[in-house]
């Protein structure tokens, strides 16, 4: 492998991000894009030949995929620890790699349009190349605190973006959020990991993924409160993986994420770093799957398939176009999650690891796909909401193809590529847990209804009097829709079990019929639903919405779980925290050192009259103390 | 003249220099000579010390031993390790940063420099001292002219918070004088002379029932000027009142003088007492650091938050001490190093936003990245390296300090451990909010839209502490070899 090739692959972006963010006032907008597109086209040749030397050339040995690292010590923290910088190819990072790249590169084309005549277009494409250059970094990482570093930077560059439009106070109060929801979870994240060093002594992949190694062969030598210590620490990383990854309950973020430019929500909060929870634990599935015969995994496969329900069907009830987006992908990153919950370690046994992974190399596609073209629309009406549009296929004839294809590839229509992938899912799920396989095929319904009922209310139905005409976007804007669509069609294609798999030896895998044909049913029962309640205005719809009353209410107030975080933060954490706290501080605590002081003062007001200057009183007060000295020594002394 | 007692006669000679001067231009500048001479030795002491180290495996380098008071045993005994040569160059920066910040001083600027000088003497003077008593001295040299810098050039109710200041440290001292004496007195415990040298009473074995009792003493007396809860409360006031420049060193620098004395004083000479006295101050330092972190939330006043972010990150330097591993205490002068130049950086942004929209109420202040978008970035940068984010120095500091306090295999350590990790959450909270509402957010006053651009001299004192935290944060490597490598011979005590 060539390493210099690869480590250029995070740099280049980096090198972007310092020169415009340094020369920021200095640089025209008009060169600010370009040197943004070139900088990541360049590390997307680089990765595409990395993938192709990888996967075709010199990655495999007696037919099993590699793993190749390279790295260097960043800080020592004693003798034998230590935190490394480096790279690891291996098959997920090769092909995380592909997937930021083609994504990133899409978006920063696209942005070229869509951030037109905005006041920090410079600052706006240095913060995409910052958030390039950190998820690089993530997927290239070698060990856990390696991932961690990059794990905060993804997630301040989310921070920074989604607080963009900066003087709006919606957008402002979005990326807190995020952060500090993040960041919660990030803090299970961090004990575990420090669980994780203390007891296995290593952070790196390579030794804690050993399935002979000592991490996994000794999880039971050290246990607490009646679980191993690794399967805390697995559970502790997981909710770090949760919070960037929007699982319930830390997903609240995710949706007023969407505050952020549209671009930002195709490359960061639909393709990339939301999925970098599921990398994370395919990342480390061999410790979830040996550790404690998979106990943490089951946790994951349950809160995989709890959130994939869950979102959908909220989704159904938003009528943000991005919320039902930002929902949907969180349900979609629950079926990644479920199907590496329900997953096995060799060969077919770990179909499931492999359709997680496909699911979000396909997932990553389509979703940036139809952010874009949400944004394409949004560019057009000057709205997020679905009651402003209507009947625009006539006037943006690519969005409407695009949209259609990619809704139709995450509504699993074959030949899609959201069909194969979610396939696969469903196969991995059924053979392993009924449960599990049933939400997977009820969210598959929800999922192509809710996805067909933005469709058609945005561009078919009602044709809405707009005030300004609506017009096609520019070609840098709908060049990126065409090639993911493109990509959206044949990704389905790709024999991804021969390349990414668990035990990176490669299987070959089949469509199982019956099932392949019962997640279609299901999902073309969901579009023909959508067809007759959206397509031509009615008020079935609304007929609908009645019927289920609060139930209708309930979802579309998105459960209120807002609204107990919101409880939690501010009239607990501020108010019965914090302010008495603040309070204790100012009244009691310093209160005390200003009453020492004061007494201090008071005292010396009172023994000051003793100071009186007068001859006698100092002879009395001499006399005295001589007497009283020479009665305690007569006292000594007589015994 | 040797290396290290010039970093006393550089700052004596650029006093008596300031008094020949007239006006603010003529005293701006010899200060600022004057401390680009200190820093420029600074440097040049780190390229010194890597060169002497590869040969001379001493504890201590460039010792200088002269004796000052014969009858009792007290020297003017200097020498430098790894970490003090590190504080050293923070210093350096500090005030040289400290000077480009004060700039535009109206009042006094001569009399203003002098004692900014005068207490970088006794700094200076505190991190090379081997000698107890000395570092005694040096560290009342150091406090007294806060008290000249807060009641004159302050703000605000300056004379009351200049006397509580004082008089808390001043307090703090006499329990520290308390406590050296003790040890002083004890230092013949092997049979030979009584002595204030440290290097020679880490190998007397003191008694074990002196180190009990003088163990607390020495900590509380250093740990004071640290922030240690419930002693913190002279830092919120002090700051508050304190002129920019004198923030920027006291936060940077002087409330660096705890953690070390605790470490050069309290942990190698009594060692047994630290660790049998460990788990009550680990109480109190978790204490101050997730109380400081929830204090801060609901400050009004920038240098509120800033004070008690810093009783929450100083509260940190002290549980990683008490930690007692090499991991650590490692952590542990990181996180001052850190600390230093981070706070120093606030202040001096703190200060530059008062003196254009003359206040510090973050409920009056709006969408000041709009007006001037360089002090608003960098204050965003410095938050976020506040709160730990990597690449940064905090990050560096706070993972060696989680690290090492996880190896402490005691569930009542874990306990605190988790109990302070936390405290990065609530850091965040508090740094994002006054970042969303005092710099995002539409701009909230008319008055705002002609603010003054930043300045040259503004942008070399804050490129001045930027640096050095980059530096740390992205390449880590050679600080921290050089301060492990200089902790080992005081592990070893403990052990």
């Amino acid at each position: 492998m060539n390493f210099v090739n690869i480590i250029l692959i995070p740099l280049v972006p980096l090198a972007v991000f310092l020169l415009l963010g340094i020369f920021n006032q200095k640089i025209k907008p008009s060169v600010s894009g370009y040197i943004g597109v070139a900088g990541l086209l360049v590390s997307t040749l680089l990765s595409l030949n990395t993938a192709y030397q990888y996967f075709f050339v010199n990655g495999k040995a007696d037919g099993v995929y590699q793993t190749f690292v390279e790295k260097t010590v960043w800080m020592n923290f004693t003798d034998t620890l230590a935190i490394d910088m480096g790279v690891q190819i291996d098959p997920i990072s090769v092909m995380m790699l592909l997937v930021v790249s083609i994504v990133s590169l899409m978006v920063h084309i696209y942005s070229r349009g869509y951030m037109k005549g905005d006041d920090g277009y410079t600052k706006f494409f240095a913060f995409l190349s910052l958030f390039s250059f950190s998820m690089y970094g993530l997927v290239l990482a070698t060990n856990l605190f390696q991932i961690y570093i990059f794990w905060e930077l993804v997630g301040v560059s989310s921070y920074l973006l989604i607080g963009y439009y900066y003087t709006k106070p919606s957008a402002v109060s979005a990326a807190k959020k995020a952060f500090i929801v993040t960041r919660f979870a990030d803090l299970g994240f961090l004990i575990g990991i420090l669980i994780m060093g203390f007891y296995t002594g290593t952070y790196d992949f390579e030794t804690l993924n050993n399935p002979e190694g000592s991490a996994i062969l000794n999880w039971a030598s050290t246990s607490f409160m009646g679980l191993s210590v690794l399967t805390w620490a697995l559970i502790l990383i997981f909710i770090g993986g949760a919070g960037k990854s929007a699982m319930f309950p830390l997903h609240i973020w995710l949706p007023d994420a969407m505050e952020g430019p549209t671009p930002v929500s195709a490359l960061i909060h639909a393709a990339t770093m939301v999925v970098a929870g599921v990398f994370l634990v395919a990342r480390l599935f061999p410790m979830f799957y040996f550790v404690e015969e998979g106990f943490a995994l089951n946790i994951v496969a349950y809160v995989g398939a709890f959130s994939s329900l869950f979102a959908a069907i909220i989704a159904i009830t938003q009528t943000d176009i991005k919320r039902v987006l930002a929902f949907s992908t969180m349900s979609q990153l629950g079926y990644m999650m479920l199907a590496l919950g329900v997953s096995g370690y060799e060969g077919h046994e770990g179909l499931g690891y492999m359709a997680s992974m496909f699911h979000l190399f396909t997932h990553a596609m389509f979703k940036a796909l139809l952010f874009l073209c949400a944004g394409s629309v949004i560019h057009a009406v000057h709205s997020n909401y679905l009651k402003d549009m209507g009947g625009l296929r006539k006037y943006m004839p690519i969005t409407n193809i695009t949209f259609l294809i990619a809704a139709l590839a995450i509504a699993g229509v074959p030949p899609f590529a959201g069909f194969f992938s979610k396939d696969e899912i469903l196969v991995a799920a059924f053979e392993h847990n009924k449960l599990i396989y049933f939400v997977g095929v009820f969210v598959a319904g929800l999922t192509a209804f809710y996805m067909f009922r933005i469709y058609f209310g945005i561009f078919w139905g009602k044709d809405t009097k707009y005030e300004h005409k609506p017009h096609e976007s520019p070609i840098s804007m709908t060049f990126p829709l065409l090639f993911l669509a493109l990509l959206s069609i044949i990704g389905g294609f790709i024999p991804f079990s021969e390349f990414v798999t668990a035990d990176k030896a490669g299987f070959e895998a089949h469509l199982n019929y019956p099932l392949a044909a019962i997640a279609v049913g299901v999902g073309l029962i969901g579009i023909a639903l959508a067809w007759i309640f959206y397509k031509k205005e009615n008020d079935l719809a609304n007929k609908m919405v009645n019927f289920f009353g609060p139930v209708y209410q309930w979802t579309s107030d998105k459960f209120y779980f807002d609204e107990i975080y919101l409880f939690i933060t501010k009239k607990i954490l501020f108010d019965r925290v914090s302010a008495p706290i603040a309070k204790f501080d100012k009244k009691y605590v310093d209160g005390t050192m200003v009453g020492i002081g004061n007494k201090t003062v008071l005292t010396s007001e009172k023994i000051k009259g003793m100071q009186s200057g007068k001859v006698q009183d100092y002879a009395f007060a001499f006399i005295a103390g001589v007497v009283i000295i020479a009665l305690v020594f007569i006292y000594l002394w007589t015994d | 003249m040797d290396i290290l007692s010039l970093f006393i006669l550089v700052p004596i000679i650029t006093i008596l220099a300031l008094v020949f001067t007239k006006g603010l231009k003529q005293a701006r500048i010899v200060s600022m000579i004057g401390s680009l001479i200190q820093f420029g030795m600074a440097i040049n002491l780190v390229f010194a010390y890597f060169k002497e180290r590869a040969t001379n495996s001493d504890i201590m380098v460039f010792i200088r031993d002269v004796v000052w008071f014969k009858d009792f045993n007290i020297h003017y005994n200097i020498g430098v390790d790894g970490i003090s040569v590190t504080l050293l160059l923070l210093t350096a920066i500090v005030v040289l940063a400290g000077v480009f910040i004060s700039w535009k001083m109206k009042d006094l600027p001569k009399e203003f420099f002098v004692s900014l000088i005068v207490l970088s003497i006794g700094v200076y003077g505190f991190f090379i001292s081997l000698d107890l008593f000395t570092m005694f001295v040096f560290f009342e040299i150091a406090v007294i002219p806060m008290y000249l810098l807060i009641g004159i050039w302050g703000t605000g109710p300056k004379e009351y918070s200049a006397m509580k200041l004082t008089l808390m440290l001043m307090g703090a001292s006499a329990v520290l004088l308390v406590a050296i004496l003790g040890i002083y007195f004890n230092s013949n415990a092997d049979g030979g002379a009584l002595t204030f040298n440290i290097l020679e009473i880490a190998k007397v074995n003191i008694p074990f029932e002196v180190q009990k009792l003088f163990f607390p003493l020495t900590f509380i007396g250093f740990a004071v000027i640290g922030a240690l809860f419930p002693f913190h409360t002279w830092s919120p006031d002090g700051h508050a009142s304190a002129p920019t420049a004198v923030s920027m060193l006291h936060a940077g620098v002087l409330m660096k003088l705890g953690g070390y004395g605790v470490f050069r004083v309290a942990m190698y000479l009594l060692p047994e007492g630290a660790q049998y006295w460990s788990w009550f101050f680990i109480i109190l330092a978790t204490i101050g650091v997730i109380y400081g972190a929830f204090s801060a939330i609901k400050q009004t006043d920038l240098k509120y938050i800033n004070a008690y972010s810093s009783v929450s990150h100083l509260g940190l330097v002290l549980f990683a001490l008490l930690m007692l591993n090499k991991t650590a205490w490692n952590g542990a002068i990181l996180q001052s190093l850190s600390h230093g130049f981070m706070t120093a950086l606030f202040f001096a942004l703190i200060g530059m936003i008062y003196e254009r929209t003359h206040t510090r109420d973050v409920r009056k202040l709006g969408g000041l990245l709009k007006v001037i978008p360089f002090i608003s970035a960098i204050y965003v940068i410095a938050g976020l390296a506040s709160l730990g984010l990597p690449g940064f120095s905090g990050f560096v500091a706070e993972m060696n300090i989680f690290v090492g306090a996880f190896e402490h295999e005691d569930m009542f350590y874990r306990i605190a451990t988790v109990v302070s990790v936390s405290a990065i959450v609530v850091t965040a909270v508090y740094i994002l909010r006054v970042v969303g509402i005092m710099l995002m957010g539409p701009v909230v006053n008319e008055g705002f839209l002609t603010l003054e651009k930043v300045t040259w001299y503004e942008k070399l004192g804050i490129l001045l502490l930027l640096i050095p935290i980059v530096g740390m944060g992205v390449a880590p490597l050679w600080l921290s070899d050089m301060i492990l490598e200089s902790l080992h011979p005081f592990i070893q005590g403990v052990l």
